[in-house]
This record gives C-alpha cells, sequence and structure tokens, in this order.
C-alpha cells in the first residue's frame, strides 16, 4: 500500500523533475505510478489535490483567479471520482460472482455425472461439453437388477445458469421415480407434467427417453420434441434417422407420447445427441446431419468412446474451438 | 447475428410482426418483448411472418411456445406463416406444427 506523505513525496518529485527538464522518461515514469495509484486505490481527485497542494507549494505567490480555478477543476472531477468508486465496487462484485458461478459449475457437474455402466452386450461411449460454464444438456443411464437399462438424453431450452438449474430440477424428478422400470412414454408424460407446472413459460426441455431390454436386445423409446438421432443397422449397412414424435415437454399438460420398439442386432448402433452436434456452425455454414453420419461411419471400427471422442474433436476443429451449444453425444454399439 | 422486426397489420386485422435476420438466444429477448406485449390482450390476434427468418434456433422457438401459451390463455389466435424447410423441421421435430396454425406465405398477402 502506499500511504499519503509517500504519495505526495513520489508524485512532487516526478513533477518538479518534469517541469525543469520536460523529458520524456519523466512522463513515462508518471504514467507508470498513475497506475501505481490505481492499484491502490487512489482516487483521481485525490490525484488533483496533491497536484494543487504542490503547486501552491512551488508557486506561493500563484495568481489568485489560477488558483481559485483549481478549486472549480476538483470540484468538475467529484463525479469521476464517484464512477471510478463505483466501478472498483462491480470490479469486486463480479469477483465474487464469479467465484460463486464456478461452484456453483463444480456443484452441477458432480450432480449430473452419470456413470456408463458397463455391459456384456453393449459398447457404450459418451461426450458432454457444455458451451459456457454450466450446462443445458443432460443425459444418464440406469441399469436395473432384470437387466433393463434406462437411457435419457435432455436438453434444456436456454444456456447457462437458467438452464442448468432447469436442469437440476429435472434430475431430481427423474431421481424420484419409482424404483421399479416405467415405460418410456410414461416417464415422458410425468416429466411433461412436473416441467408444465414450475418453468418459465419460455423455457422448455427436449427429451429422448430409451428402455433397454438386455435379454430381448430391444430398445422402447420414446421421444419429446429431441433432436433425432441415427440408427445403424449392421445388415442393411446404413444409417437411418430413429424417428421418435412427441411435443416437447412443459407445452401442453395432457400431451401423450408415442413409444417406439426396436430390435437391435449384432453390430447395430444406436447414436443419441443434443442439438448442439447437428447446429454445429462452421465458415461454410450449418453441417448437415448427413456429415455427422458420415465422420461416424468412418470410424466404425473403433470403441464407441473412441467415436464419440475423436467426432467431438472434428466438429471442435471445423467450429474453431468455439462451442456454440452444448454439445452431447452417445453411441451403443452391440457387441458382435 | 441481428433481427429486424416489422410491425404491420395482417390481412385479417389482426396484428403482423415480420422477422427478418437471425432468431437465436442473442436476439430472442428483442423478440419476447414485442411479442408477449402484442398477444397480452383478450383475443389477440398475432401473425408472424417468417420467410426472411435465415435462422432460427430453440431459444426462438421457446418465445414462440410462451406467446403460444398466453394466446391460449386469452383466447386469441397466433399464426406462423412463411416457414423455411429448416424452420419447418424445427416445427416439427419440437411437435408445435401440431398446435400452431401455420399458414402457406402465398395465402396469406399483406396489406
Amino acid at each position: 500500500m502506499i500511504d499519503q506523505e509517500q504519495m505526495y513525496e513520489r508524485y512532487k518529485r516526478l513533477l518538479a523533475e518534469y517541469m525543469e527538464g520536460k523529458n520524456e522518461e519523466t512522463l513515462y515514469n508518471g504514467q507508470l505510478f498513475s497506475r501505481h495509484m490505481i492499484e491502490c486505490g487512489v482516487s483521481p481527485e485525490d490525484v488533483l489535490s496533491v497536484h494543487i497542494e504542490i503547486m501552491r507549494e512551488f508557486f506561493p505567490n500563484m495568481d489568485e483567479r489560477l488558483e481559485s480555478s483549481f478549486d472549480f477543476l476538483l470540484e468538475a472531477m467529484i463525479g469521476y471520482g464517484l464512477a471510478y468508486r463505483e466501478h472498483q465496487n462491480l470490479r469486486f462484485k463480479q469477483r465474487q460472482l464469479e467465484t460463486e458461478i464456478d461452484i456453483a459449475a463444480n456443484v452441477q457437474q458432480s450432480l449430473l455425472v452419470s456413470a456408463v455402466p458397463e455391459i456384456d452386450s453393449l459398447d457404450i461411449g459418451v461426450i458432454s461439453k457444455p458451451a459456457k460454464k454450466m450446462s443445458g444438456d443432460y443425459y444418464h443411464f440406469v441399469r436395473d437388477e432384470q437387466n433393463f437399462l434406462s437411457i435419457a438424453i435432455a436438453d434444456v431450452i436456454g444456456k447457462g445458469i437458467p438452464a442448468a438449474m432447469c436442469m437440476s430440477m429435472i434430475k431430481y424428478a427423474m431421481d424420484s421415480e419409482p424404483e421399479q422400470r416405467t415405460k418410456p412414454s410414461a416417464v415422458l408424460e410425468n416429466l411433461n407434467r412436473v416441467v408444465e407446472q414450475n418453468v418459465d413459460p419460455s423455457m422448455f426441455i427436449t427429451m429422448f427417453y430409451g428402455l433397454y431390454n438386455e435379454k430381448e436386445h430391444r430398445l422402447y423409446y420414446a421421444s419429446a420434441g429431441h433432436e433425432p438421432g441415427f440408427f445403424y443397422s449392421s445388415q442393411k449397412d446404413r444409417f437411418e434417422e430413429l424417428t421418435a414424435k412427441g411435443r416437447v415437454l412443459g407445452l401442453d399438460r395432457s400431451t401423450k407420447y408415442r413409444e417406439y420398439e426396436k430390435l437391435i442386432m449384432p453390430g447395430d448402433m444406436i447414436v443419441l445427441l443434443s442439438d448442439g452436434v447437428t447446429e454445429c456452425r462452421t465458415k461454410k455454414g450449418f453441417i448437415e446431419r448427413g456429415e455427422v453420419v458420415d465422420l461416424i461411419r468412418k470410424r466404425m471400427d473403433r470403441s464407441a468412446q473412441e467415436i464419440v471422442d475423436s467426432v467431438y474433436k472434428e466438429l471442435e476443429r471445423l467450429q474453431e474451438f468455439q462451442l456454440r451449444d452444448d454439445f452431447t453425444l452417445i453411441i451403443l454399439k452391440r457387441r458382435v | 447475428m441481428n433481427l429486424n422486426i416489422l410491425q404491420g397489420k395482417a390481412k385479417d386485422g389482426g396484428e403482423l410482426l415480420i422477422l427478418k435476420g437471425e432468431l437465436d438466444a442473442y436476439t430472442a429477448p428483442k423478440l419476447k418483448e414485442t411479442l408477449l406485449e402484442l398477444v397480452d390482450i383478450e383475443g389477440a390476434s398475432v401473425t408472424l411472418d417468417l420467410s426472411d427468418t435465415n435462422y432460427m434456433d430453440s431459444t426462438g422457438i421457446g418465445v414462440i411456445i410462451a406467446a403460444y401459451k398466453k394466446v391460449c390463455k386469452n383466447n386469441g389466435t397466433l399464426i406462423v406463416q412463411g416457414l423455411t424447410p429448416r424452420v419447418e423441421r424445427l416445427f416439427d421435430i419440437t411437435g408445435l406444427s401440431d398446435i400452431i396454425t401455420i399458414e402457406d406465405i402465398n395465402k396469406e398477402e399483406t396489406r
């Protein structure tokens, strides 16, 4: 810290030096000194009053009108002083907020992390990256004792903190689902009622919910307006859209969801994604869904985790490492 | 990333908003302000013209959903017209096309 007396002496020395020699170096030192004063929280009008005091000392017989002009200048600077203090205050508050957001982001991360289950018949890969500190994307895997695996992927509309808070609400609603497995259509109908009641009217959630029967290798699924994924049939060696129609959660309380079913053969693949994957914007424009399929196809011989990691890296590169939206990509591959 | 909102009268006498540009997280608040005020009247009739909306993301859909809910409460009507294929797909996926009236732009001449 700098005390009043030290500042006075140093300022006086620099000022005297400059008035004598008018050299550039002293001017530059004055500039450096001003930075130091800012760091020490010295306000503009404090600097000015020091200047005036020194001038009085140097020129005791100063013209009275010149001297009173200093008083006028001092008054005129008071507004700047207030603005400066306000700025300091805001900087402090901003730092405080940033710390709080960091903590909240960490809490959210630990809340939303869903362990990827180890299953003999399925190879599962997941990647989920937020565009900002907090994510509006959500996924979860739950496996029960009867070898049913439930898979959810969701996107809260809006980004940042409001979206993340809403996501946490969904997470709790899902956790309080009854222990026994529930039909995907029923899960979505329940969540729809929760979201419709609780959320700001312009906020909504899209979700894909699937239930995989490991014994029969059947996937039962339903979608609430979620970006469609893909199904890869190894027999046809073809990717098709994993179509499922349904309204977004929170739109209409009485919405019913249709349930779909698919038999998964060895080598088949299910690709689930959030719109951050398909809304990827590059210099040339938006990437097409077909391009995402091509990226996956090129890497199909690798493990599911390697595929999602590598597709993410490629899309991140195409967007010049600036994610516009939260990005989640899940691949489930039935082992051969 | 910019959105121009032009306000006029639709052929049916209701309010018309023509959206030119991109409707995304940055521009959606602007539309939200204008649109929600228009639909906040008993029996409000509002038409959104999206033929010059070259990009819309889910935040835009959110504003339209909020307006739709308000219109339902106020016994009004909300019509959307001139959807580009990309926006139409978004309406289909989210299920909005089942509940919001979508009109072909050619049928709806504006004054």
